[in-house]
């Protein structure tokens, strides 16, 4: 796994063991099966995440209250080669209304074998969060779970 | 610029956070900063070198004084947080993929509805 970086954006990339179409449908529907459980904004715990798998759909964090959060707008679906997402996420964990100050996460599947797919993820346009990245800076300390992703990177 | 892991680098060592929070609160010459946190004028401005190089400060005259702010655009900092939740996020992706497609090799398993 390689991670580039420009100015305003995040690039990661992966070779999965996997088909393509299986590797998309993951990504995708599956979501819930491979996002960290503590990464969403809802008050109560997160119970299921739904991705509906078309243009205008949206991606869906269900929380254990029956509380409900469409926190990023599906603006491409091309299966199983690419999906595009918005990240109506403010950089003080708000659900962002204004899409001129929402990012965008690209992902592309390429096959590079009969069980083996190439998966690029682009996070773009990252600076139309503007101003409150004070609040992303403390979130780098403190927020989101940098702790398990440390853990994680420590396992041999 | 930044160059990768730079910002969280700059922000692990304890005295440099304290630095870089406290110019982030209000705008600081160097001495002023020596003199309120327990570190000497050298330390300060080696500290400052570092988080500047990390795009996490800029620095600008005003009169005989050189003052730090907080950089503006921050972008490097939400960089290095996207970047290490996507790292994390396909890892985790992978692992979820190889599992499911290792299952469904060795016996199909039912479409959902």
């Amino acid at each position: 796994m390689t991670t580039q970086t420009q100015a305003t954006s995040v690039t990661t990339q992966t070779d999965v063991h996997a088909p393509i179409e299986h590797a998309f449908r993951v990504f995708t529907e599956g979501i819930g099966s491979w996002w960290n459980p503590d990464h969403h904004i809802l008050q109560a715990d997160l119970a299921e995440m739904v991705f509906e798998p078309r243009v205008g759909g949206h991606i869906i964090d269900r929380g254990t209250d029956g509380s409900e959060c469409r926190w990023s707008r599906v603006l491409a679906y091309d299966p199983p080669n690419r999906v595009c997402f918005s990240w109506d996420i403010s950089l003080s964990w708000q659900l962002e209304t204004d899409p001129a100050k929402t990012s965008e996460v690209e992902v592309t599947f390429i096959s590079i074998g009969p069980d083996r797919t190439h998966v690029t993820l682009t996070h773009r346009h990252l600076d139309r969060h503007g101003d409150g990245w004070q609040n992303m800076r403390e979130a780098v300390g403190s927020g989101w779970n940098l702790v398990h992703y440390a853990e994680i990177a420590a396992q041999p | 610029m930044t160059n990768h892991g730079a910002v969280l680098t700059a922000l692990a060592d304890p005295t440099r956070r304290a630095i870089f929070e406290r110019v982030a609160r209000s705008p600081s010459a160097v001495g002023e900063l020596a003199r309120e946190l327990p570190v000497s004028r050298p330390a300060v401005s080696q500290h400052l070198k570092i988080l500047k190089a990390a795009g996490l400060v800029t620095d600008h005259s005003a009169g005989a004084r050189r003052v730090y702010s907080a950089d503006p655009a921050g972008i490097a900092v939400i960089r290095d947080y996207f970047e290490q939740v996507w790292q994390q996020s396909l890892a985790r992706f992978s692992a979820a993929a190889e599992a499911a497609a290792e299952a469904a090799a060795s016996q199909p398993i039912q479409e959902e509805p």
